[in-house]
Protein backbone atom coordinates (compact mmCIF):
# COMPACT_ATOMS: atom_id res chain seq x y z
CA UNK A 1 0.00 0.00 0.00
CA UNK A 2 0.95 3.69 -0.72
CA UNK A 3 1.99 5.93 2.13
CA UNK A 4 -0.71 8.19 3.44
CA UNK A 5 1.18 10.58 2.88
CA UNK A 6 3.58 11.63 0.11
CA UNK A 7 5.85 14.54 -0.84
CA UNK A 8 3.37 15.56 -4.06
CA UNK A 9 0.47 16.12 -1.89
CA UNK A 10 3.08 19.17 -0.30
CA UNK A 11 3.96 19.59 -3.87
CA UNK A 12 -0.15 20.09 -4.19
CA UNK A 13 -0.08 22.55 -1.33
CA UNK A 14 2.92 24.54 -2.68
CA UNK A 15 1.08 24.31 -5.80
CA UNK A 16 -2.22 26.13 -4.35
CA UNK A 17 -0.09 28.62 -2.57
CA UNK A 18 1.46 29.78 -6.18
CA UNK A 19 -1.87 29.68 -7.30
CA UNK A 20 -3.37 32.23 -5.02
CA UNK A 21 -0.40 34.75 -5.32
CA UNK A 22 -1.15 34.59 -9.21
CA UNK A 23 -4.86 35.29 -8.51
CA UNK A 24 -4.20 38.11 -6.06
CA UNK A 25 -1.82 39.70 -8.76
CA UNK A 26 -4.81 39.10 -11.41
CA UNK A 27 -6.72 40.75 -9.06
CA UNK A 28 -4.61 43.63 -8.29
CA UNK A 29 -5.19 46.87 -10.96
CA UNK A 30 -2.45 48.68 -9.47
CA UNK A 31 0.34 45.41 -10.36
CA UNK A 32 2.51 47.20 -12.11
CA UNK A 33 2.86 44.14 -14.54
CA UNK A 34 -0.30 42.33 -14.08
CA UNK A 35 -1.02 39.91 -16.41
CA UNK A 36 2.65 38.43 -17.11
CA UNK A 37 3.19 38.32 -13.67
CA UNK A 38 -0.29 36.25 -12.83
CA UNK A 39 0.37 34.33 -16.02
CA UNK A 40 4.24 33.23 -14.57
CA UNK A 41 2.75 32.23 -10.96
CA UNK A 42 0.07 31.08 -12.15
CA UNK A 43 1.90 28.63 -14.37
CA UNK A 44 4.16 27.72 -12.05
CA UNK A 45 1.65 26.31 -10.17
CA UNK A 46 0.29 24.24 -12.62
CA UNK A 47 3.95 22.50 -12.87
CA UNK A 48 3.65 22.07 -8.85
CA UNK A 49 0.23 20.39 -8.81
CA UNK A 50 0.22 18.51 -12.28
CA UNK A 51 4.37 18.12 -12.49
CA UNK A 52 4.01 14.38 -12.43
CA UNK A 53 1.15 14.09 -14.92
CA UNK A 54 1.93 16.41 -17.56
CA UNK A 55 4.25 15.34 -20.23
CA UNK A 56 8.06 16.38 -19.57
CA UNK A 57 8.16 18.28 -23.19
CA UNK A 58 5.09 20.00 -21.97
CA UNK A 59 6.54 21.32 -18.73
CA UNK A 60 9.79 22.09 -21.09
CA UNK A 61 7.54 24.52 -23.43
CA UNK A 62 5.35 25.92 -19.77
CA UNK A 63 9.24 26.39 -18.41
CA UNK A 64 10.16 28.04 -21.85
CA UNK A 65 6.98 30.23 -21.62
CA UNK A 66 8.19 31.57 -17.74
CA UNK A 67 11.69 32.58 -18.96
CA UNK A 68 10.52 34.07 -21.56
CA UNK A 69 8.22 36.19 -19.44
CA UNK A 70 11.01 37.19 -16.80
CA UNK A 71 13.65 37.80 -19.86
CA UNK A 72 11.17 40.22 -21.39
CA UNK A 73 10.70 42.18 -17.71
CA UNK A 74 6.87 41.32 -17.53
CA UNK A 75 7.38 39.29 -14.27
CA UNK A 76 7.46 42.74 -11.28
CA UNK A 77 6.68 43.45 -7.86
CA UNK A 78 3.34 44.54 -6.53
CA UNK A 79 3.34 48.09 -5.03
CA UNK A 80 1.10 46.65 -1.84
CA UNK A 81 1.78 48.51 1.37
CA UNK A 82 3.15 46.39 4.36
CA UNK A 83 3.43 46.70 8.32
CA UNK A 84 5.18 49.79 9.29
CA UNK A 85 8.15 49.30 11.62
CA UNK A 86 6.57 51.35 14.70
CA UNK A 87 3.37 49.18 13.81
CA UNK A 88 5.15 46.11 14.14
CA UNK A 89 6.88 47.17 17.61
CA UNK A 90 4.10 47.59 19.22
CA UNK A 91 2.20 44.28 18.28
CA UNK A 92 5.58 42.66 19.34
CA UNK A 93 5.00 44.29 22.55
CA UNK A 94 1.75 42.88 23.04
CA UNK A 95 2.77 38.91 21.92
CA UNK A 96 5.99 38.89 23.88
CA UNK A 97 7.46 35.67 23.49
CA UNK A 98 4.79 34.02 22.02
CA UNK A 99 5.41 35.31 18.61
CA UNK A 100 8.23 32.27 18.84
CA UNK A 101 6.25 29.55 19.14
CA UNK A 102 5.21 29.05 15.88
CA UNK A 103 8.38 29.72 14.57
CA UNK A 104 10.05 26.67 17.37
CA UNK A 105 7.61 24.40 15.73
CA UNK A 106 9.39 23.76 12.61
CA UNK A 107 12.76 22.41 13.87
CA UNK A 108 10.31 20.62 16.65
CA UNK A 109 8.97 18.75 13.86
CA UNK A 110 11.97 18.29 11.49
CA UNK A 111 13.44 16.80 15.11
CA UNK A 112 10.54 14.47 15.41
CA UNK A 113 10.03 13.66 12.04
CA UNK A 114 13.16 12.65 11.19
CA UNK A 115 13.57 10.68 13.93
CA UNK A 116 10.00 8.53 13.75
CA UNK A 117 8.10 9.66 10.82
CA UNK A 118 9.64 6.89 8.37
CA UNK A 119 8.69 4.10 11.38
CA UNK A 120 5.60 4.34 11.84
CA UNK A 121 3.26 2.15 10.27
CA UNK A 122 0.30 -0.10 10.69
CA UNK A 123 0.65 -3.68 9.39
CA UNK A 124 1.95 -3.02 5.62
CA UNK A 125 0.25 0.56 5.62
CA UNK A 126 3.12 3.00 6.16
CA UNK A 127 2.48 6.60 7.52
CA UNK A 128 5.08 8.04 5.25
CA UNK A 129 7.24 7.31 2.79
CA UNK A 130 10.99 6.78 4.70
CA UNK A 131 13.41 8.44 2.11
CA UNK A 132 11.03 11.67 2.37
CA UNK A 133 10.60 12.30 5.92
CA UNK A 134 12.43 15.40 5.61
CA UNK A 135 10.57 17.03 3.26
CA UNK A 136 7.45 15.73 4.74
CA UNK A 137 7.98 16.96 8.49
CA UNK A 138 9.04 19.94 7.06
CA UNK A 139 5.74 20.47 5.22
CA UNK A 140 4.22 18.92 8.35
CA UNK A 141 5.83 21.76 10.53
CA UNK A 142 5.24 24.57 7.89
CA UNK A 143 1.21 23.45 8.29
CA UNK A 144 1.32 23.78 12.23
CA UNK A 145 3.34 26.68 12.31
CA UNK A 146 0.93 28.67 10.35
CA UNK A 147 -2.41 27.62 12.44
CA UNK A 148 -0.09 28.11 15.22
CA UNK A 149 0.52 31.29 13.67
CA UNK A 150 -3.11 32.25 13.25
CA UNK A 151 -3.94 31.14 16.86
CA UNK A 152 -1.53 33.31 18.80
CA UNK A 153 -1.72 36.43 16.20
CA UNK A 154 -5.75 36.19 15.70
CA UNK A 155 -5.19 37.35 12.25
CA UNK A 156 -7.16 36.28 9.59
CA UNK A 157 -6.27 33.79 6.87
CA UNK A 158 -5.92 36.62 4.48
CA UNK A 159 -3.09 37.98 6.73
CA UNK A 160 -0.18 35.11 5.55
CA UNK A 161 -1.97 35.00 2.04
CA UNK A 162 -1.16 38.34 1.43
CA UNK A 163 2.03 38.61 3.17
CA UNK A 164 3.57 35.49 1.33
CA UNK A 165 2.83 36.90 -1.54
CA UNK A 166 4.98 39.77 -1.31
CA UNK A 167 7.68 38.40 0.50
CA UNK A 168 7.58 35.96 -2.67
CA UNK A 169 7.36 39.18 -5.27
CA UNK A 170 10.38 40.07 -3.80
CA UNK A 171 12.41 36.84 -5.10
CA UNK A 172 10.54 37.05 -7.97
CA UNK A 173 11.87 35.10 -11.03
CA UNK A 174 14.59 33.84 -9.22
CA UNK A 175 12.83 31.57 -7.20
CA UNK A 176 12.74 28.72 -10.15
CA UNK A 177 16.59 29.42 -10.59
CA UNK A 178 17.28 26.71 -8.18
CA UNK A 179 15.15 24.29 -10.44
CA UNK A 180 16.77 25.50 -13.83
CA UNK A 181 19.88 24.94 -12.48
CA UNK A 182 19.46 21.34 -11.61
CA UNK A 183 17.96 20.92 -15.13
CA UNK A 184 20.81 22.19 -16.87
CA UNK A 185 23.16 19.90 -14.65
CA UNK A 186 21.04 17.07 -15.56
CA UNK A 187 21.42 18.12 -19.53
CA UNK A 188 25.54 18.93 -18.79
CA UNK A 189 25.37 15.38 -17.37
CA UNK A 190 23.76 13.56 -20.54
CA UNK A 191 26.13 15.70 -22.90
CA UNK A 192 28.89 14.09 -21.43
CA UNK A 193 30.55 17.41 -20.30
CA UNK A 194 32.13 16.01 -17.20
CA UNK A 195 34.82 13.20 -18.65
CA UNK A 196 36.16 16.41 -21.26
CA UNK A 197 36.55 18.53 -17.95
CA UNK A 198 38.04 15.24 -15.70
CA UNK A 199 40.37 15.00 -19.03
CA UNK A 200 41.73 18.27 -19.46
CA UNK A 201 42.46 18.41 -15.64
CA UNK A 202 44.35 15.48 -15.62
CA UNK A 203 46.25 16.45 -18.93
CA UNK A 204 47.25 19.68 -18.07
CA UNK A 205 48.87 18.38 -14.64
CA UNK A 206 52.24 16.40 -13.62
CA UNK A 207 49.95 14.04 -12.10
CA UNK A 208 53.06 11.41 -11.27
CA UNK A 209 53.81 13.08 -8.18
CA UNK A 210 51.68 12.19 -4.99
CA UNK A 211 50.88 15.81 -4.03
CA UNK A 212 49.67 17.18 -7.64
CA UNK A 213 47.05 14.17 -7.85
CA UNK A 214 45.77 15.12 -4.41
CA UNK A 215 45.57 18.93 -5.53
CA UNK A 216 44.19 17.97 -9.26
CA UNK A 217 41.16 15.86 -7.53
CA UNK A 218 40.55 18.11 -4.60
CA UNK A 219 41.16 21.25 -7.37
CA UNK A 220 38.94 19.37 -9.84
CA UNK A 221 35.94 18.73 -7.35
CA UNK A 222 35.60 22.58 -6.25
CA UNK A 223 35.73 23.19 -10.38
CA UNK A 224 33.43 21.30 -11.79
CA UNK A 225 31.11 22.05 -9.13
CA UNK A 226 31.61 25.54 -9.26
CA UNK A 227 29.88 24.65 -13.16
CA UNK A 228 27.42 22.23 -12.65
CA UNK A 229 26.61 23.97 -9.10
CA UNK A 230 26.19 20.89 -7.50
CA UNK A 231 29.20 18.70 -5.65
CA UNK A 232 27.03 15.30 -6.22
CA UNK A 233 27.00 15.81 -9.94
CA UNK A 234 30.60 16.34 -9.79
CA UNK A 235 31.80 13.62 -7.26
CA UNK A 236 31.22 10.47 -9.96
CA UNK A 237 32.42 12.80 -12.95
CA UNK A 238 36.28 13.40 -11.12
CA UNK A 239 36.40 10.63 -8.83
CA UNK A 240 36.19 8.18 -11.98
CA UNK A 241 38.27 10.60 -14.04
CA UNK A 242 40.89 11.72 -11.84
CA UNK A 243 40.49 10.10 -7.88
CA UNK A 244 40.48 7.01 -8.32
CA UNK A 245 43.08 5.96 -12.02
CA UNK A 246 45.40 8.23 -10.01
CA UNK A 247 45.20 8.70 -5.98
CA UNK A 248 44.15 4.99 -5.71
CA UNK A 249 45.32 3.03 -8.57
CA UNK A 250 48.51 4.83 -9.19
CA UNK A 251 49.52 6.11 -5.78
CA UNK A 252 47.94 3.62 -3.59
CA UNK A 253 45.12 6.11 -1.94
CA UNK A 254 43.13 5.13 0.62
CA UNK A 255 39.20 5.91 -0.68
CA UNK A 256 37.22 6.10 2.11
CA UNK A 257 39.92 9.37 2.95
CA UNK A 258 40.10 10.47 -0.62
CA UNK A 259 36.00 10.27 -1.19
CA UNK A 260 35.00 11.94 1.75
CA UNK A 261 37.74 15.33 1.86
CA UNK A 262 37.09 15.44 -1.82
CA UNK A 263 33.01 15.36 -1.40
CA UNK A 264 34.13 18.37 0.91
CA UNK A 265 36.02 20.03 -1.52
CA UNK A 266 33.41 20.14 -4.09
CA UNK A 267 31.05 21.88 -1.41
CA UNK A 268 33.91 24.66 -1.02
CA UNK A 269 32.67 24.99 -5.14
CA UNK A 270 29.09 25.49 -3.88
CA UNK A 271 30.03 28.15 -1.84
CA UNK A 272 31.95 30.01 -4.85
CA UNK A 273 28.89 29.42 -7.41
CA UNK A 274 26.01 31.61 -8.81
CA UNK A 275 25.02 28.33 -10.30
CA UNK A 276 24.24 27.01 -6.70
CA UNK A 277 21.28 29.10 -6.72
CA UNK A 278 19.45 28.12 -4.05
CA UNK A 279 22.26 28.27 -1.46
CA UNK A 280 23.50 31.67 -2.59
CA UNK A 281 20.85 33.81 -4.34
CA UNK A 282 17.81 33.38 -3.08
CA UNK A 283 19.04 33.95 0.50
CA UNK A 284 20.30 37.00 -0.77
CA UNK A 285 17.02 37.88 -2.20
CA UNK A 286 15.01 36.64 0.75
CA UNK A 287 17.40 38.86 2.94
CA UNK A 288 16.72 41.75 0.67
CA UNK A 289 20.39 42.27 -0.03
CA UNK A 290 20.43 44.51 -2.80
CA UNK A 291 23.93 42.90 -4.46
CA UNK A 292 22.59 39.12 -5.14
CA UNK A 293 26.16 38.36 -4.89
CA UNK A 294 26.71 39.06 -1.57
CA UNK A 295 26.32 35.87 0.00
CA UNK A 296 28.88 34.29 -2.38
CA UNK A 297 31.46 37.16 -1.68
CA UNK A 298 31.59 37.01 2.02
CA UNK A 299 31.77 32.78 1.41
CA UNK A 300 34.94 33.56 -1.30
CA UNK A 301 37.44 33.88 1.88
CA UNK A 302 36.06 30.94 3.86
CA UNK A 303 35.84 28.51 1.07
CA UNK A 304 39.25 29.23 -0.33
CA UNK A 305 41.01 28.82 3.16
CA UNK A 306 38.69 25.03 4.00
CA UNK A 307 39.46 24.24 0.38
CA UNK A 308 43.05 25.10 0.83
CA UNK A 309 43.27 22.88 4.42
CA UNK A 310 41.49 19.73 2.49
CA UNK A 311 44.30 19.63 -0.06
CA UNK A 312 46.93 19.65 2.88
CA UNK A 313 44.59 17.45 5.31
CA UNK A 314 44.12 14.74 1.93
CA UNK A 315 47.99 14.75 0.95
CA UNK A 316 48.78 13.80 4.67
CA UNK A 317 46.55 11.14 4.89
CA UNK A 318 44.93 9.29 1.70
CA UNK A 319 48.53 7.87 1.59
CA UNK A 320 49.28 7.05 5.41
CA UNK A 321 46.33 5.55 6.71
CA UNK B 1 35.53 20.45 -26.29
CA UNK B 2 32.95 21.64 -28.16
CA UNK B 3 30.82 20.25 -25.31
CA UNK B 4 31.53 23.26 -22.97
CA UNK B 5 29.86 25.39 -24.85
CA UNK B 6 27.02 26.00 -22.45
CA UNK B 7 29.94 26.69 -19.83
CA UNK B 8 30.98 29.32 -21.99
CA UNK B 9 27.52 30.78 -22.38
CA UNK B 10 26.22 30.26 -18.86
CA UNK B 11 30.07 32.39 -18.41
CA UNK B 12 29.50 35.23 -20.66
CA UNK B 13 25.79 35.64 -19.59
CA UNK B 14 26.36 36.13 -16.77
CA UNK B 15 29.44 38.97 -17.31
CA UNK B 16 27.16 40.88 -19.17
CA UNK B 17 24.42 40.54 -17.12
CA UNK B 18 21.28 39.00 -19.10
CA UNK B 19 18.51 37.61 -17.86
CA UNK B 20 19.85 34.62 -15.39
CA UNK B 21 17.15 32.24 -16.53
CA UNK B 22 17.56 33.31 -20.30
CA UNK B 23 21.34 32.62 -19.88
CA UNK B 24 20.52 29.08 -18.28
CA UNK B 25 17.74 28.40 -20.32
CA UNK B 26 20.40 29.18 -23.79
CA UNK B 27 23.32 27.38 -22.20
CA UNK B 28 21.23 24.04 -22.07
CA UNK B 29 19.64 24.50 -25.56
CA UNK B 30 23.13 25.18 -26.72
CA UNK B 31 24.18 22.27 -25.16
CA UNK B 32 21.70 19.39 -26.30
CA UNK B 33 22.01 20.76 -29.46
CA UNK B 34 25.74 20.39 -29.80
CA UNK B 35 25.32 16.78 -28.17
CA UNK B 36 22.26 16.00 -31.46
CA UNK B 37 19.58 16.40 -29.32
CA UNK B 38 16.45 17.76 -31.02
CA UNK B 39 14.93 20.80 -29.45
CA UNK B 40 12.14 18.84 -28.24
CA UNK B 41 14.06 16.43 -26.53
CA UNK B 42 15.50 19.29 -24.78
CA UNK B 43 12.92 20.78 -23.85
CA UNK B 44 11.68 17.30 -22.79
CA UNK B 45 14.61 17.25 -20.46
CA UNK B 46 14.29 20.30 -18.83
CA UNK B 47 10.81 19.63 -18.11
CA UNK B 48 11.53 15.88 -16.41
CA UNK B 49 14.33 17.70 -14.38
CA UNK B 50 12.39 20.37 -13.67
CA UNK B 51 9.79 18.42 -11.92
CA UNK B 52 12.36 15.97 -10.17
CA UNK B 53 13.90 19.19 -8.21
CA UNK B 54 10.90 20.88 -6.76
CA UNK B 55 11.84 19.95 -3.70
CA UNK B 56 14.42 22.87 -4.00
CA UNK B 57 11.40 25.73 -4.31
CA UNK B 58 8.86 23.87 -2.33
CA UNK B 59 10.56 24.94 0.94
CA UNK B 60 11.26 28.80 0.27
CA UNK B 61 7.11 28.98 -1.03
CA UNK B 62 5.82 26.91 1.78
CA UNK B 63 7.35 29.06 4.57
CA UNK B 64 6.23 32.62 2.82
CA UNK B 65 3.03 32.68 4.38
CA UNK B 66 4.37 31.77 7.79
CA UNK B 67 6.93 34.02 8.31
CA UNK B 68 5.31 36.78 6.52
CA UNK B 69 2.50 36.25 8.85
CA UNK B 70 4.73 36.46 12.09
CA UNK B 71 6.83 38.97 10.97
CA UNK B 72 4.02 41.44 11.00
CA UNK B 73 3.38 41.00 14.38
CA UNK B 74 7.13 41.61 14.81
CA UNK B 75 8.44 38.26 15.01
CA UNK B 76 12.08 40.18 14.12
CA UNK B 77 11.55 43.09 16.20
CA UNK B 78 10.69 40.97 18.86
CA UNK B 79 14.48 38.92 17.95
CA UNK B 80 15.80 42.10 18.49
CA UNK B 81 14.80 42.68 21.69
CA UNK B 82 15.78 39.73 23.40
CA UNK B 83 19.17 39.75 21.78
CA UNK B 84 19.62 43.26 23.58
CA UNK B 85 19.05 41.56 27.29
CA UNK B 86 22.29 39.24 26.18
CA UNK B 87 25.26 41.59 27.36
CA UNK B 88 28.30 38.99 25.77
CA UNK B 89 26.34 38.64 22.47
CA UNK B 90 28.09 40.46 19.66
CA UNK B 91 26.78 40.04 15.81
CA UNK B 92 29.68 37.70 15.37
CA UNK B 93 29.38 35.30 18.48
CA UNK B 94 25.03 35.07 17.22
CA UNK B 95 26.46 34.29 13.43
CA UNK B 96 29.10 31.42 14.82
CA UNK B 97 26.58 30.00 17.59
CA UNK B 98 24.64 29.30 14.80
CA UNK B 99 26.61 27.81 12.49
CA UNK B 100 27.78 25.37 15.87
CA UNK B 101 23.73 24.98 16.54
CA UNK B 102 23.40 23.86 12.50
CA UNK B 103 26.83 21.80 12.16
CA UNK B 104 26.05 19.91 15.57
CA UNK B 105 22.34 18.93 14.75
CA UNK B 106 23.07 18.18 10.95
CA UNK B 107 25.72 15.50 12.08
CA UNK B 108 23.20 14.09 14.41
CA UNK B 109 21.06 13.29 11.18
CA UNK B 110 18.64 16.34 12.14
CA UNK B 111 18.52 19.42 9.52
CA UNK B 112 17.06 22.46 11.65
CA UNK B 113 17.03 25.94 10.08
CA UNK B 114 17.29 26.82 6.73
CA UNK B 115 17.13 30.36 4.94
CA UNK B 116 13.88 31.02 5.03
CA UNK B 117 12.57 29.27 8.26
CA UNK B 118 15.60 30.58 10.89
CA UNK B 119 18.49 32.96 8.77
CA UNK B 120 15.14 35.70 7.84
CA UNK B 121 13.55 35.93 10.60
CA UNK B 122 15.50 35.08 13.47
CA UNK B 123 19.40 34.89 12.49
CA UNK B 124 19.79 37.70 10.74
CA UNK B 125 17.75 40.27 12.87
CA UNK B 126 19.38 38.69 15.88
CA UNK B 127 22.77 39.14 14.73
CA UNK B 128 21.21 42.45 13.96
CA UNK B 129 20.25 43.38 16.78
CA UNK B 130 23.29 42.32 19.10
CA UNK B 131 25.24 44.74 16.95
CA UNK B 132 22.48 47.88 17.13
CA UNK B 133 22.89 46.76 21.33
CA UNK B 134 26.21 47.48 21.37
CA UNK B 135 27.17 50.50 18.48
CA UNK B 136 23.96 52.40 18.10
CA UNK B 137 22.23 52.44 14.49
CA UNK B 138 23.87 50.49 11.28
CA UNK B 139 24.76 51.75 8.63
CA UNK B 140 23.14 50.38 5.62
CA UNK B 141 26.32 48.28 4.38
CA UNK B 142 27.33 47.13 7.57
CA UNK B 143 23.69 45.57 7.93
CA UNK B 144 24.33 44.33 4.27
CA UNK B 145 27.25 42.57 5.70
CA UNK B 146 25.36 41.08 8.64
CA UNK B 147 22.77 39.77 6.67
CA UNK B 148 24.91 38.04 4.12
CA UNK B 149 27.01 36.60 6.84
CA UNK B 150 23.84 34.98 8.60
CA UNK B 151 23.31 33.45 4.90
CA UNK B 152 27.27 32.33 5.06
CA UNK B 153 26.63 30.30 8.75
CA UNK B 154 23.71 28.35 7.29
CA UNK B 155 25.72 27.25 4.21
CA UNK B 156 28.66 26.61 6.01
CA UNK B 157 27.12 24.81 8.85
CA UNK B 158 24.75 23.27 6.66
CA UNK B 159 27.83 21.38 4.49
CA UNK B 160 30.19 20.99 7.15
CA UNK B 161 28.45 19.21 9.28
CA UNK B 162 26.48 16.33 7.24
CA UNK B 163 28.60 14.48 5.77
CA UNK B 164 29.54 13.21 9.71
CA UNK B 165 26.06 11.72 9.23
CA UNK B 166 25.77 8.44 7.48
CA UNK B 167 22.41 7.91 6.40
CA UNK B 168 22.56 10.96 4.37
CA UNK B 169 22.76 11.58 0.60
CA UNK B 170 26.63 12.36 0.20
CA UNK B 171 27.67 9.65 1.94
CA UNK B 172 25.28 7.68 0.40
CA UNK B 173 26.03 8.43 -2.73
CA UNK B 174 30.09 7.60 -2.19
CA UNK B 175 29.06 4.31 -1.01
CA UNK B 176 26.56 3.57 -4.05
CA UNK B 177 29.57 4.44 -6.55
CA UNK B 178 31.84 2.14 -4.89
CA UNK B 179 29.92 -0.77 -4.62
CA UNK B 180 29.26 -0.33 -7.89
CA UNK B 181 32.87 -0.48 -8.87
CA UNK B 182 33.38 -3.33 -6.38
CA UNK B 183 35.35 -1.34 -3.96
CA UNK B 184 35.41 -2.22 -0.51
CA UNK B 185 34.87 0.61 1.41
CA UNK B 186 33.30 1.31 4.64
CA UNK B 187 30.33 4.07 5.44
CA UNK B 188 31.74 4.53 8.94
CA UNK B 189 35.35 5.47 7.81
CA UNK B 190 33.74 8.17 5.35
CA UNK B 191 31.77 9.67 7.98
CA UNK B 192 35.10 9.52 10.28
CA UNK B 193 37.14 11.61 7.94
CA UNK B 194 34.71 14.26 7.11
CA UNK B 195 35.11 15.60 11.17
CA UNK B 196 38.74 17.09 10.39
CA UNK B 197 37.32 19.51 7.80
CA UNK B 198 34.38 19.78 9.71
CA UNK B 199 36.14 21.63 12.40
CA UNK B 200 38.48 23.50 9.79
CA UNK B 201 35.33 24.84 8.42
CA UNK B 202 34.45 25.78 12.14
CA UNK B 203 37.38 27.51 12.79
CA UNK B 204 37.29 29.07 9.28
CA UNK B 205 33.54 31.11 10.44
CA UNK B 206 35.21 31.74 14.11
CA UNK B 207 37.79 33.67 12.05
CA UNK B 208 35.12 35.41 9.84
CA UNK B 209 32.74 36.10 12.33
CA UNK B 210 35.68 37.83 14.37
CA UNK B 211 36.50 39.87 11.40
CA UNK B 212 33.09 41.06 10.75
CA UNK B 213 32.82 41.98 14.31
CA UNK B 214 35.94 44.31 14.01
CA UNK B 215 34.24 45.89 10.79
CA UNK B 216 31.48 46.60 12.49
CA UNK B 217 33.18 48.57 15.57
CA UNK B 218 35.18 50.10 13.01
CA UNK B 219 32.41 51.44 11.36
CA UNK B 220 30.69 52.83 14.19
CA UNK B 221 33.23 53.92 15.99
CA UNK B 222 32.99 58.22 15.17
CA UNK B 223 36.35 59.51 13.58
CA UNK B 224 37.94 60.61 16.83
CA UNK B 225 40.45 63.55 17.28
CA UNK B 226 43.60 62.64 15.61
CA UNK B 227 46.01 61.94 19.26
CA UNK B 228 49.84 63.05 19.10
CA UNK B 229 52.63 61.75 17.67
CA UNK B 230 53.96 61.50 14.02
Amino acid sequence: MSPLLTVEFFYGVTGAVLALVAGRIALDAGHPKRWGSALFWGLLAVVFIFGKILPPVGTGYLLLTMVLLAAAGQVGRSNEATSTKPERVLRAGVLQNRIFWPVLLIPASAIVGSLCLGRIHFGTFELADPKQATLISVGIGMLLALAAGLTVTRARITVPVAEGSRLLQTVGWAVILPQLLAALGGIFAQAGVGPVVAGLVSRALPTQFPFVAVAAYCLGMALFTVIMGNAFAAFPVITLGIGLPLIVQQHHGNPAIMASIGMLSGYCGTLLTPMAANFNLVPALLLELPDKHAVIKAQVPMALVILATNVLLMYFCVYRF
Amino acid sequence: MIKLIGVLVVAAGFALRFNTLLVVLAAGIATGLVAGMPFNDIMALFGKYFVENRYMTLVVVLMVPVIGLLERYGLQERAETLIRRAKAATAGRVVLLYTAVRQISISLGINLGGHAAAVRPLIAPMAEGAARARHGELSEQTVQDIRAHAAAAENIGNFFGEDIFIAVGAILLMKGFFDALKIEVSLWAMARWGIPTALVAFGVMAWRTRELDRRIARAAKPPGPKEGGA
